[in-house]
């Protein structure tokens, strides 16, 4: 029982770890319609340039409290990447806004090609190890353990998404950016500044990239320049899921999709007496995907838009 | 009119003369395609052939870093060979990792007539790359392709200096069922050529060992999260965990393995012995084992030496297969020496006559071009640190 | 240029002579690209060939049909499988290629139906995803279908592949043709130049067809074009079942060129450049497609040959590692063309609008 009950909590961390990064895809995704393939990138960004922020303080005064570390990193990081966000929004993104649908697509794997490069050329090509400032001691829960980190990276998750629903129901700023989902031109029409709209969103989507980036690296100790690639599939995985476009879609897909992939890995074996394993966990996440989007083709909690090709 | 006439002959002349300059190689077509290379004006190329971009780049760059080591070593020992002074050159070659990227990387290695190629690193592009270099004559010496098929196919310029699968798997096992006396043993891989065909031989001599293997399980070469597969295997109650697969993966996974409460001994292959494993695990490094084909750097002559400059010049530790990198390089300048030539075709049988101690310890090959089986260190991380524990002997094939 | 075309299409005399220069510079391309660059040239074609095949392919279900496919890779690698496990020593099946050749692009066109009639009712990103997911299923099968039962023999490959050979003729030999000597990668690029023509021509006579039409009119609307009386199930089937019969053909051409195949060759990666080809090009448009795959799969080797030069002239040594930089450059040459050119750099003239977000 208590494997099983590990087995959950695992589910639920990693789940949490991708609804992190999914967040910034259904955020986009929501207001704008577009698959921004290049939020796993920032995330990346905002991994390595926390780790370096840290490394220095640690340095310089070792005996810091991690809260203040990991502040002091985050007020690096966010507008580091916020910056970026902006960047690659202006750049690749706002002029293509009316061109053929895929040709902000294809900018997309470029300015991910781009980022990945100019990380590679700036961090090295080794994995970045995340410096040991928070105990690495795990609490038991019912015979299971979960670390502090996990802990807060679950928290996170729910924090986050909590914010984000206030921000586009309770505020005049989500008002706009409810009106821009819509319908941009008559949001424009209306007196709402679209422009301003989606860069704030970009902006607020890679601020989240830099939380989730740090949030995963500490959680597995590691970072590289290649990191971006699998997790930002895996949370668009997990956000198309859940209903692309849907803020609670983006949790609910991610936490699924989490604890498919631990089940999965877990007893794929025993429930078809050995003839598959624990290397088909990849190949399970996709199918319970596929099967969700043949049945229910706008994902679980997704508003109705597979009509919008 | 006139001009369209005039476009057609000057297409139709370039034809006949590309013909023409077609026709050169065309008489040796049939018998081993061996250009005479190797200008003997001096300067000789040595090709690199590794990924140098993309998710494995930190170890291709390392192989780059040592195979530069040496042969700026050897531009600082004026070497001369039939009374020429030789000036060495690295041709670096990014092969990203990729099969169909390697052939087209091995022929561009092969055009430039170099002397001989360090690489591939992983047996995906070592082995497509590999009927290239025959047909051109170069001799490959790969770093770190451990998948028995790439000497396995009867050609005489294949070789590598790490051990094979078969060479490598069987120490393991042996062991951890003899020395460490475990009863259940799980193995975990990474499902690349290296991890599966390592972790298969370890579980075959498991089994004839006495062993009792609990449980496969399987990871990829991307993934950062072990938890699942862990939480099985602590279920299980192993008494050492196998992993076959590199750094980035055994990192995190001994980390995980110390959250999820697990008090099993991990141990893994040459893919894992590195200072990065360390880094990257933390505290939960402590206790983990590796086998590492050679002697301890620190033991062989200029072994200590060559870490203390390799961590001057670059600024890093060695990664991994950097040593292999630097005895490739020296492999064939011996080769050379004691050939008289730098020409391929007179040096290439010496290479198999290789008898030289290098950073990683004595190497000779066998008829097929692996390296003869050597003594096996098994390391264990005592204080932060790898420390040779134990050198066991090379087992009989 | 209109111009030249307009007088190719109406004075047949201009039109054959412009067809006899294109065919003699087609077929001194791999003796003009040897002699300036060396062999290796003729390999980076050679690979440009089977490249514009797989574009070809996925041009048909992304540019006539509209169908967003992020998972085409995974029919290359049916097709590279089947060869290899069809004409090697893993199963001491020896298959004749003429053989193979048919065989590859049904089992591959299979494959199309069969993923493709889950997905009948997703559309855009949607389909991207799912396409994207298969593509990955398959991909981790191969690289795991060595236990319990040897099927792929797993990461480490199928080594040993036969080389294609004509009749008695391998090409992996050099051999000589009424006086002129051919090597081996010659040999490969006529045979793929050929395929490569057959796979235009095909393409071609469907764009101008009757399914090519219904392509296009469920790219422009499916609910109007099933009230028109088109089955749109059939031709979406068929779109997908042709598009992946190409990719099993390249494929089956890739595995007895290289002579080994193993998963790695059939990452996303290799997904997405194909699909950057097509779009890059300027999809549905044929010759822009043709330019998209000649370019991505040259572009790339071209920076290794000209980045330290280029260095070395503007700051007299070198500054940056090349290998670093390439992919840099890479990613920003498909930023760049995309912004100046968001159609593809030849997109078809009448169709320069395709697929416009309904916005």
């Amino acid at each position: 029982m208590d494997i099983f009950l590990q087995q959950i909590v695992n589910g639920l961390v990693l789940g949490s770890v991708y609804a992190l990064v999914a967040l910034g895809y259904t955020m986009v995704y929501g207001i704008m319609g577009l698959i921004n393939f290049a939020h796993g990138e920032v995330v990346m960004i905002g991994a390595l340039v926390s780790i370096t922020v840290m490394q220095i303080f640690f340095a310089g005064a070792p005996g810091l409290s991690p809260v203040l570390l990991v502040l002091g990193a985050l007020v690096v990081a966010i507008p580091v990447c916020m910056a970026i966000g902006y960047t690659i929004e202006r750049v690749a993104y706002r002029p293509l806004r009316h061109a053929p649908r895929l040709a902000p697509l294809i900018t997309a794997i470029g300015v991910s090609i781009v980022l990945q490069n100019l990380a590679m050329m700036i961090w090295g090509r080794g994995y970045i190890s995340f410096p040991a400032i928070f105990p690495s001691g795990s609490y038991d829960i019912f015979g299971a353990r979960i670390t502090a980190v996990q802990i807060a990276i679950v928290v996170m998750a729910v924090v986050i998404m909590v914010a984000l629903l206030t921000l586009v129901n309770k505020t005049k700023m989500g008002r706009a950016m409810r009106a821009t989902a819509e319908n941009p031109s008559v949001a424009g029409l209306m007196g709402v500044n679209i422009n301003a709209v989606i860069s704030f969103t970009f902006i607020i989507g890679s601020a989240l990239a830099a939380i989730a980036g740090m949030m995963v690296s500490a959680n597995y100790g590691i970072a590289h320049y290649f990191m971006g690639f699998m997790l930002g599939l895996k949370a668009f995985t997990a956000a198309v899921l859940g209903g692309i476009g849907n803020l609670k879609g983006a949790v609910l897909g991610g936490l699924l999709l989490g604890l498919i992939e631990s089940l999965g890995a877990g007893y794929i074996g025993q429930l078809t007496g050995g003839f598959l394993g624990s290397h088909y966990q990849d190949v399970f996440a996709f199918f319970v995907l596929i099967l969700v989007l043949i049945f229910k083709p706008s994902g679980l909690i997704g508003e109705r838009v597979s009509e919008r090709a | 009119m006139k001009l369209r006439h005039t476009g057609l002959l000057i297409i139709s002349a370039l034809v006949l003369a590309a013909c023409g300059k077609g026709e050169a190689p065309a008489p040796k077509a049939d018998a081993p395609k061996v250009t005479p290379v190797a200008a003997q004006a001096g300067v000789i190329k040595i090709g690199l052939a590794a990924p140098l971009t993309g998710p494995q780049a930190h170890i291709g760059q390392d192989i780059k870093n040592g195979t530069q080591l040496a042969i700026d070593d050897a531009n600082a020992a004026n070497i001369e060979i039939g009374g020429v002074k030789l000036k060495f050159e690295l041709l670096a070659e990014d092969d990203e990792a990729n099969p169909k990227t390697a052939t087209v990387v091995a022929q561009k290695l092969a055009d430039a007539k170099v002397a001989g190629v360090v690489g591939h690193f992983n047996s995906g592009a070592s082995i497509p790359a590999s009927r290239i270099y025959s047909d051109a004559g170069i001799p490959q010496i790969s770093p770190s392709s451990t998948s028995p098929t790439y000497t396995n196919q009867g050609y005489k310029t294949t070789f590598r200096l790490v051990a094979n699968d078969s060479q490598q798997g069987p120490a393991i096992g042996n062991y951890v069922v003899k020395k460490l006396g475990a009863k259940k043993i799980a193995i975990i891989d990474d499902r690349t050529a290296y991890g599966q065909g390592l972790a298969d031989e370890v579980e075959k001599t498991i089994k004839a060992a006495g062993g009792e293997v609990v449980k496969r399980e399987f990871t990829t070469d991307k993934a950062t999260d072990f938890t699942a597969i862990l939480t099985t295997l602590k279920g299980l109650k192993p008494d050492v965990i196998m992993f076959g697969g590199i750094d980035p993966q055994a990192g995190p996974m001994a980390k995980q393995m110390k959250s999820l409460g697990i008090n099993a001994k991990f141990i893994g292959g040459d893919g894992w012995q590195t200072p990065n494993f360390i880094k990257l695990a933390g505290d939960a490094a402590e206790g983990g084992l590796a086998s590492v084909p050679g002697l301890p750097k620190d033991q062989m002559p200029g072994g200590k030496d060559f870490l203390a400059r390799f961590k001057a010049k670059y600024n890093v530790e060695v990664e991994l297969f950097a040593p292999f990198g630097y005895d490739a390089v020296n492999v064939f300048i011996d080769a050379m020496k004691r050939a008289g030539s730098t020409d391929p075709v007179k040096f290439l049988p010496e290479v198999g006559k290789t008898k030289i101690n290098g950073i990683i310890g004595p190497i000779a090959f066998d008829d097929k071009g692996d390296i003869k089986d050597g003594p096996i260190t098994i390391f264990a991380v005592k204080g932060g640190k790898w420390e040779p524990l134990e050198i066991v002997g090379g087992p009989a094939k | 240029m209109n111009n030249f075309y307009n007088k190719i299409k109406s004075d047949k005399r201009s039109a054959w002579v412009a067809f006899a220069l294109l065919g003699i510079m087609l077929a001194a391309a791999p003796y003009l690209a040897a002699a300036t660059g060396g062999p290796s040239w003729v390999r980076i074609i050679d690979f440009a060939l089977l490249y514009i095949m797989l574009a070809l392919g996925l041009n048909i279900v992304v540019g006539f049909a509209g169908l967003l496919d992020l998972g085409y890779i995974a029919f290359y690698a049916v097709g590279a499988y089947l060869y290899a496990l069809l004409a090697s020593p893993h199963f001491n099946i020896h298959l004749p290629f003429w053989a193979l050749l048919p065989i590859g692009a049904a089992v591959a066109g299979l494959f199309g139906v069969l993923l493709g009639a889950p997905t009948l009712r997703l559309r855009g990103d949607y389909l991207a995803i799912v396409t994207l997911g298969f593509g990955e299923i398959i991909r981790i099968f191969l690289n795991n279908l060595n236990a319990p039962v040897n099927i792929t023999n797993g990461p480490q490959g199928v080594n040993g592949i036969d080389p294609i050979s004509l009749g008695s003729m391998s090409l992996a030999k050099a051999n000589s043709l009424a006086g002129i000597a051919v090597p081996s990668l010659h040999q490969y690029y006529y045979l793929f130049l050929a395929l490569t023509l057959l796979i235009i021509f095909t393409t071609l006579r469907l764009q101008d067809s009757r399914i090519g039409r219904a392509w296009v009119a469920i790219r422009e609307d499916e609910v109007a074009a099933k009230s028109m009386g088109i089955n749109t199930r059939n031709v979406k089937l068929l779109a997908f079942a042709m598009g992946a019969s190409f990719g099993g053909v390249a494929g089956g051409l890739f595995a007895g060129f290289q002579g080994f195949v193993s998963p790695e060759s059939f990452g996303l990666m290799e997904s997405v450049m194909v699909l950057c080809m097509v779009v890059l090009g300027g999809m549905g448009h044929i010759p822009g497609v043709i330019l998209g795959g000649i370019l991505l799969a040259t572009l790339p080797e071209l920076l290794r040959y000209i980045i330290v030069p280029i260095q070395q002239y503007f700051f007299g040594k070198v500054i940056v590692d090349p290998e670093s930089v390439r992919m840099l450059i890479f990613g920003l040459a498909l930023i760049v063309v995309m912004l100046y050119r968001p159609a593809g750099l030849w997109p078809s003239p009448t169709r320069k609008r395709e697929l416009v977000e309904e916005a």
